[in-house]
């Protein structure tokens, strides 16, 4: 199918796009890579009386190593990050989520940022930016606001970017010394969404017991759902951890729901073995670090 | 409202006049009378519709032709060589039985071609990534991933 109709706008500036975007208010889209949208106006699943098309802004196609994270503008491409050999050394857990992101010749067009602002349960990339307490910053003419992971999900495709507002950056902050990050999904097909996948975190104490230990779960719940499982792993070495019981202390947190592609229990299950497999892979890089 | 949009096709300058909704598929094979690319599935999936933009392959079903006005894009027609020999690539699927119906061809033409350019000798594992992308209903892909490591060999053998 095709596209409704509807007014194109591309600007050549930030600040043409903020006040395009602010003049077309609730009718207004951000068009970026467009490999979400596009799908969803094809099929008709949205119809924006206004795109305003981002991709002449050169000056958001940034991608900065910064003291405290890693700092993505909203024009960088999956692609460009993924490769980024800085980026990987900085901050593993985004290559190490990048390739789980689509095909690549879908991550040549599609921006992380518009990954987050999207906030398709099943992405990879809001697990990401939850797990690590990030955020993005919104702007709109004469205002900018930084918001939190914790705040920035709101719902199943809905995302604290407000109509008429430009998500400029995202940031993903380091890891503290001593931890390790992990990605592991099942999808049913190489590069299709997960069916259920999870990010992990673990930290060590100089004494290299576990002080720190958490998920991102995907495709179980309408937002990545974060659960914090220090308690369950116990203060103990990663060779004497409790995983199972942190996996179960996943498991009830997470309220998966059937679909065409998986039951309800299926996926639970497989969230409980994920976590299992990432907090372990995690915590073999955290002993590596 | 049309938009009057440049693009550099193949190498040759093309003008076209199009709403802003004109996906670069469509401007490809209705506006500029380029029916090599296909179209499968309008929405990423299939991978048929795969062209070079800038060099590098990208889905012209999920991109807006308004959107890359300026820049350069090389479809299947523009893979042989001026006088009409075929690519490396090309040679290698003809060779190795790569294709069945061809429906889904020119998309894995334009993906290998870059793939081998940026890298001229994958290893099986970076061939499957490479090609995951793209769906073939025909030939079981057996014969697809062998062409692409011919193609890598004519290339090697002709450089
Ligand atoms: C076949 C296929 C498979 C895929 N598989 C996966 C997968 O496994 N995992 C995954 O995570 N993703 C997957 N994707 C989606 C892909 O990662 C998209 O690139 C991404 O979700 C959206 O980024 P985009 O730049 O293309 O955004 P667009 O499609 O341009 O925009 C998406 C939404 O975000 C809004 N938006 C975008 N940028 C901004 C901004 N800067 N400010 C305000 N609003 C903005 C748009 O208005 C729109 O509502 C897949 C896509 C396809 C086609
Ligand atoms: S037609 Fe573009 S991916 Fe199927
Ligand atoms: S040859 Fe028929 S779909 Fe691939």
């Amino acid at each position: 199918m095709k596209p409704p109709p509807f007014d194109y706008h591309a600007p050549r500036s930030v600040g043409e796009a903020l006040e395009t975007l602010a003049g077309a208010g609730e009718h207004g889209k951000v068009l970026a890579g467009g490999q979400s949208l596009i799908p969803m106006l094809n099929m008709r699943l949205a119809a924006p009386g206004h795109l305003v098309d981002i991709n002449r802004l050169t000056e958001l196609d940034t991608l900065d190593v910064e003291p405290g994270g890693v700092r993505v503008g909203a024009l960088a491409r999956h692609a460009r990050v993924e490769r980024s050999e800085e980026v990987a050394a900085a901050q593993p857990l985004l290559c190490q989520a990048l390739r789980l992101v689509a095909h690549p010749v879908i991550r040549n067009r599609g921006t992380v940022v518009g990954s987050l602002v999207h906030a398709d349960p099943a992405a990879e990339l809001p697990a990401v930016l939850a797990l690590l307490g990030g955020s993005v910053r919104l702007a709109r003419p004469g205002a900018v606001r930084d918001v939190p992971a914790a705040g920035f999900f709101t719902g199943l495709l809905e995302s604290a970017a407000e109509p008429g507002e430009l998500a400029v950056s995202a940031f993903f902050p380091l890891l503290p010394p001593r931890s390790g990050t992990a990605f592991r999904e099942v999808a049913r097909r190489h590069g299709d969404y997960a069916l259920a996948g999870v990010a992990a975190l673990v930290g060590l104490d100089d004494d290299l017991r576990i002080t720190a230990a958490r998920v991102a779960c995907v495709s179980v719940g309408p937002a990545p759902v974060l659960v914090d499982v220090t308690e369950a792993c116990g203060h103990r070495p990663p060779a004497s951890a409790d995983w199972a019981s942190a996996a179960r202390a996943v498991q009830e947190r997470t309220a998966p729901e059937a679909d065409i592609h998986a039951t309800a229990d299926y996926r639970r299950h497989l969230t409980g073995v994920l976590a299992q497999q990432a907090l372990r892979d995690a915590a073999r890089e955290a002993l590596d670090a | 409202m049309n938009i009057a949009i440049t693009l550099t096709v193949n190498g040759v300058v093309r003008q076209a006049e199009v709403p802003g909704r004109r996906l670069l598929s469509d401007c490809l094979r209705h506006d500029l009378g380029l029916t090599g690319t296909h179209v499968g599935c309008e929405h990423g999936v299939c991978g048929c519709c795969t062209v070079l933009l800038d060099g590098e392959p990208v889905r012209s079903c999920l991109t807006f032709a308004v959107t890359v006005d300026g820049h350069d894009i090389t479809t299947v027609e523009g893979l042989a060589a001026p006088g009409g020999a075929m690519s490396p690539v090309q040679r290698a699927f003809a060779e190795c039985h790569g294709l069945q119906c061809g429906f889904c061809t020119p998309g894995f033409l334009c993906t290998v071609t870059a793939l081998l350019r940026d890298n001229p000798a994958p290893s099986e594992e970076e061939v499957l990534e490479g090609i995951s992308g793209n769906l073939c209903r025909c030939t079981g892909y057996q014969n697809i991933v062998k062409s692409v490591h011919r193609a890598a060999e004519i290339m090697a053998e002709e450089s």
